[in-house]
């Protein structure tokens, strides 16, 4: 499970940066940015981006894909799905079983 | 050049040739792909197609490329939606890398045509898919809202 926790460090390392989660909303915005693109608008040097943008793919939230002499950057959103399922989907059934024995013994109340 | 595309990763720990087996064979997608089944030679040009569980086609195309264990290249058109289906053939490839311990896999849906609602109602299933199927293969269990078909779909 070494691999699998070092994968997770590295997601959560790369959304704890508020730069870096907005490049990410960028990319949701529209996917398949340049970083000349990427850059516009944005209140940070082509070199902070670069750097935000290079911890981002180590950690598979954004993937590039070269077209033509373009590198197109992409969300990649399986890593936050993981992530999810990991923990919230567990949580979700629990949460799902709480409320139906809740709801038994109320309506077992009002029979009894 | 595509103009819609969505890209997807994921590092499975397995080998190529099982996680090859699990994207096309039955035993295997009807564990993590909502209990469908593909219908393929899996060979260049072959057709083929997405079956859901009470017989009918989600899904068909054609083989473009295929390099087992390596890569695959598939022509999608979604037979289940009219509007969907009549965007015609959407680009679906698998690439599968050995990384260490992991297979890198990297799935690419792309279609030449600019905002595509194909590509856009997929986004969100593929994640899912990709976290069951790797959740299969590395633990031996999917991801338990992969295993049925949707209700109401």
């Amino acid at each position: 499970m070494a691999a699998m926790s070092a994968d997770v460090d590295l997601v959560f390392k790369a959304l704890a940066a508020p730069e870096r989660r907005l490049l990410l909303d960028r990319l949701r915005a529209r996917n398949g940015q340049t970083l000349g693109e990427l850059c516009a608008h944005l209140e940070m040097t082509r070199q902070a981006v670069t750097k935000h943008l290079r911890v981002l793919e180590k950690a598979s939230l954004v993937v590039c894909i070269w077209q033509g002499r373009e590198k197109l950057h992409y969300l990649n959103p399986v890593p936050i799905h993981e992530i999810g399922e990991k923990w919230i989907g567990k949580y979700e059934r629990g949460r799902l079983r709480a409320l139906s024995e809740l709801k038994k013994k109320l309506e077992e109340n009002e029979n009894g | 050049m595509a103009e819609s595309r969505f890209v997807y990763v994921t590092f499975i720990r397995t080998t190529p040739e099982k996680l090859w087996r699990a994207l096309m064979e039955p035993e295997f997608t009807r564990r993590y792909w909502h209990d469908t089944v593909q219908e393929c030679e899996w060979k260049p040009g072959a057709a083929w197609r997405i079956v859901k569980p009470d017989g009918s086609t989600a899904d068909s195309g054609e083989v473009v490329e295929i390099e087992p264990y390596k890569r695959l290249v598939l022509k999608w058109q979604n037979h289940m939606f009219p509007e969907m289906t009549a965007e015609g053939f959407s680009r679906l490839t698998y690439e599968l890398e050995e990384k260490g311990d992991s297979v890198k896999l990297t799935v690419t849906h792309e279609m030449d045509r600019k905002d595509s609602k194909l590509i856009s109602a997929v986004s969100g299933g593929w994640p899912q898919i990709l976290s069951s199927l790797k959740s299969l293969l590395e633990t031996g269990e999917s991801l338990e809202s992969t295993r049925t078909w949707p209700k109401g779909m």
